[in-house]
């Protein structure tokens, strides 16, 4: 009891260090405020968007950016900016649902093959070696080819690439942390198994976590922006930035602008994440503080 | 060191079964019956009997499984079902172009990647050591297909001085070929030149911090000369090691590549053969990928273990 009030107070102790420690890195702050105006953006597209993303005008189009329609039309006179707001939807939605896949199903298994040793850690690491061996991309769009090509399959198949350094990643941090003094002590004082790995081993292991999922946030941003770019993930009419970059490079003499935005877009948000977790990294870093 | 050599190849069998297994395990995921699948459009009651029988898939999983693994160890990766043609010969025909835009794009990414680095850590915390890491930044985080899609527009459409798209055989016009693969291979170096610039910094500036570096200024050593001879030849050793992981790594970015510039390679095969449904080819070209990974990470361990005294001792 009075060791959990003493973890929990220095947990409280630790908390503010680590945020203020992250707000006095610039880029990190960049990163946070840029990923919070798009993650708005998303959230409030029905009210910011001017018009209906997937409503066609064909007296308007491929106009290029005016007062009307701020970032131009497309080749069939649907407002790009628009398109670009609920665009924002597909691509963040992809991003953290990919993750948080990877991290429901690497976690648990990294903690399991860390905690565990033995054979089952063996077998487990054989597998996450083929799966790391696989290039990324290249098994992404093998995934989303066998699933079939659409949004939710994508996010699906980038998950399931990304888990592999998931587990290794939490299983190196758990190897770690069992044969610390303070696990070695719930075990002797008879705590069962799974106990000892949720309550002692896995906060230990969520700092990791964090900061690497905010990296992968930014990879999974690309790769489904990759997969819709090669017509494997988000499907017409629905927006996402990486299948308006796809039409957009069939217009690309006649209407530049379509490729500007989505692009733009793409590369400021996997930029915000990359500070970001850069920042985190640095902030949650024990040597440090 | 044979000893090394011997036991680092041992363990990559283990891992190639595995991948194996993964390739073969891609096809589970098709919804429904994989022979009303690989079909396609074909509703014949008859032709699905015959690609069941073709492909085994009245057998049990297991069995399935060791007739593949059996005709992939004797050269046998199946057949397209489009283009009606061994995999394993379209892989090898498509392989050479792929390795000619990948290797253009290590070179172009040494040859960048590693200066920016050089002066990156020489002129720490200047102009210089930011607008590096701003270009560094920027290459991991633009996606490539965009940035593809602007020099098309820039050097193709505007200043017309590249090709937008295409594929000469350099056996054909040594320089068409180059014209056509230096804006792809560019494009595809982006990641790796960032990638090469970071650690190349991060080694340079631990170098240049330790004893030995101090001892050289301290003897009166001209800088040039503490940098190129004493400071980068350790610092190097890592970005090699990364050079041969890197090359896989295009491999895969490739696949982007190829398919905004039209280059009939390795990933313009796996994108057309997703389209058509061509299962087979899409396993082909998996499995091969992540074969020569797995070679080339073999290949970065030994090159370590060569390159380092240290491990030698």
């Amino acid at each position: 009891m009075v060791a959990a009030s003493v973890a929990d107070d220095s947990t409280l102790i630790k908390r503010p260090n680590a945020f203020r420690r992250l707000l006095r890195r610039k880029g990190a702050v960049v990163g946070l405020c840029v990923v919070a105006i798009f993650v708005t953006i998303a959230i409030l597209a029905p009210w910011l968007a001017p018009y209906d993303p997937i409503a066609t005008n064909f007296l308007q189009v491929r106009k290029p950016p005016s007062s009307q329609y701020w970032m131009g039309t497309d080749e069939i006179g649907r407002d790009l900016m628009s398109r670009m707001i609920y665009g924002a939807r597909a691509s963040l939605q992809a991003g953290v649902i990919s993750v948080a896949i990877a991290v429901c199903l690497g976690v648990p298994l990294g903690l399991l093959s860390g905690y565990c040793k033995g054979w089952v850690d063996s077998l487990m690491m054989r597998v996450v070696d083929a799966l790391l061996a696989c290039p990324f991309l290249i098994l992404a769009i093998a995934m989303a080819a066998f699933l079939g090509p659409s949004l939710t399959n994508a996010m699906i198949a980038i998950g399931l690439t990304a888990m592999p350094i998931f587990i290794r990643l939490v299983r190196g941090q758990v190897l770690a942390v069992t044969v610390e003094d303070y696990v070695e002590a719930a075990r002797a004082l008879g705590n069962p198994h799974l106990r000892i790995a949720i309550r002692h081993v896995l906060p230990n292991v969520v700092a990791v976590v964090l900061v690497h999922s905010t990296l992968a946030i930014a990879q999974a941003t690309l790769a489904e922006a990759a997969l819709s770019f090669l017509g494997l993930g988000q499907q017409p009419p629905a927006p996402s930035w990486g299948s308006m970059l796809n039409v957009a490079r069939q217009f690309i003499s006649q209407a530049p602008w379509m490729a500007w935005w989505p692009g733009l877009a793409i590369a400021t948000v996997v930029l915000a994440f990359n500070l970001l977790g850069d920042g985190l990294r640095d902030a949650l870093d024990p040597k440090e503080s | 060191m044979l000893t090394y050599i011997v036991r680092r190849i041992l363990i990559s069998i283990p891992t190639i079964v595995f991948v194996s297994i993964v390739v073969f395990g891609l096809q589970l995921l098709l919804p429904g019956d994989p022979a009303l699948a690989l079909a396609g459009e074909e509703r014949d009651p008859a032709v699905i009997a015959e690609l069941r029988r073709i492909y085994h898939l009245d057998e049990p999983i297991w069995k399935q499984y060791l007739i593949w693994v059996g005709n992939v160890l004797q050269g046998d990766l199946g057949e397209s079902i489009r283009l009606k043609l061994p995999v394993g010969d379209l892989v090898t025909a498509k392989l050479p172009v792929t390795m000619q835009l990948a290797s253009m794009a290590i070179l172009i990414a040494i040859c960048i990647g590693i200066p920016m680095g050089i002066i990156s850590a020489v002129k720490k915390e200047t102009p210089l050591d930011y607008a590096a890491n701003v270009v560094a930044l920027s290459g991991i985080s633009v996606p490539s297909f965009w940035l593809g899609i602007m020099m098309i527009l820039l050097f193709s459409v505007h200043l017309g001085w590249l090709p937008a798209s295409g594929f000469v055989k350099p056996t054909e016009s040594l320089s068409q070929n180059l014209q056509t693969m230096i804006m792809p291979a560019f494009v595809l170096s982006s990641v790796t030149t960032a990638i090469f610039m970071r650690h190349t910094r991060s080694a340079m500036l631990a170098v240049l911090r330790s004893d030995y570096v101090r001892t050289a200024r301290a003897k009166g050593l001209r800088e040039p000369r503490v940098i190129f001879r004493h400071a980068l030849r350790n610092a190097i050793i890592p970005v090699v090691t990364l050079g041969a992981i890197q090359l896989g790594e295009l491999m895969s970015g490739a696949v982007l590549t190829e398919q905004i510039f039209t280059i009939p390679g390795f990933g313009k095969l796996i994108v057309d053969a997703v389209f058509n449904r061509d299962y087979a080819v899409v396993q082909g070209v998996v499995l091969c990928t992540a074969t020569g990974f797995i070679f080339l990470n073999l290949c970065a361990d030994l090159i370590y273990f060569l390159v380092n005294p240290r491990m030698r001792g």
